[in-house]
């Protein structure tokens, strides 16, 4: 399941949902992310997510399909939110459910490495002094990478 | 044709969509690119990166050398940074 969003979610709330009635789940695994209030040697005051909508739920029902094509998963969730949003806050929840820890564990890696660099999504970080975009980082195309070879 | 413009494209060309009507030889997201930056002020400079700048045709990523076609919708944005 795919929501995008402009308000909080409480994770306990979200990974209770998934496995609610069902007795078949043996293994959930969790990513959540964090608005970091430092970045570099900066303090950040706030967050700001723009997104593509439309594509946004596009590529993220991809991104979905291919870990439950990859991995045996009996339930998937992905929370992404929009908007402005301030350090501590949850910007994003991947959410994976099968029989057994090693699928759910691998595909809840894959998806958040896949939808970091595949979701369209871009971050404005502000300061007290200025806003600016946030730049791509080399290192998350490298943790997206890794995940090509086993298709 | 609808355009979309993303993050610091959107700030820089200051224009968050717009429709055009490109001439017929306008034929690829790389030949697009260069009619769009030539219109106006602004649009030069946030198109002029082509390494940088991403885009999509009808809501999946593009080449510079993909096809466009009238109808389509082509969004320009910088590389992702969600999650």
């Amino acid at each position: 399941m795919i929501r995008i969003q402009e308000a909080p979610f409480d994770v306990g709330v979200e990974l209770a949902a998934l496995t609610r009635g069902r007795s078949d789940i043996g293994a959930v695994a969790s990513f959540q992310g964090l608005v970091r209030e430092v970045a570099g040697d900066q303090t950040i005051t706030a967050m700001t997510l723009e997104h593509y909508p439309g594509m946004t739920e596009k590529k993220l029902a991809e991104i979905e399909a291919e870990a439950n094509a990859r991995w045996p998963l009996q339930a998937s969730l992905i929370v992404h939110r929009y908007g402005r949003m301030l350090p501590g806050e949850p910007i994003v929840l991947v959410a994976t459910a099968s029989p057994h820890r090693t699928a759910a564990l691998e595909a809840c890696a894959f998806l958040i490495d896949w939808l970091k660099t595949k979701a369209p999504f871009w971050k404005l970080e502000e300061t007290a002094a200025e806003s600016r975009w946030v730049e791509a980082r080399s290192s998350d195309d490298l943790a997206a990478a890794r995940w090509r070879e086993r298709a | 044709m609808r355009i979309l413009y993303f993050a610091w494209l959107r700030t820089k060309t200051g224009t968050p969509s717009e429709q055009v009507s490109p001439p017929a030889e306008v034929t690829t997201v790389g030949e697009l690119m260069q009619w769009l930056a030539g219109r106006r002020p602004g649009f030069a400079e946030a198109l002029a990166a082509p390494g940088v700048v991403r885009a999509a045709v009808n809501q999946d990523y593009a080449e510079l050398s993909d096809p466009v076609r009238p109808g389509d919708e082509v969004a320009f944005f910088p590389p992702v940074t969600g999650g």
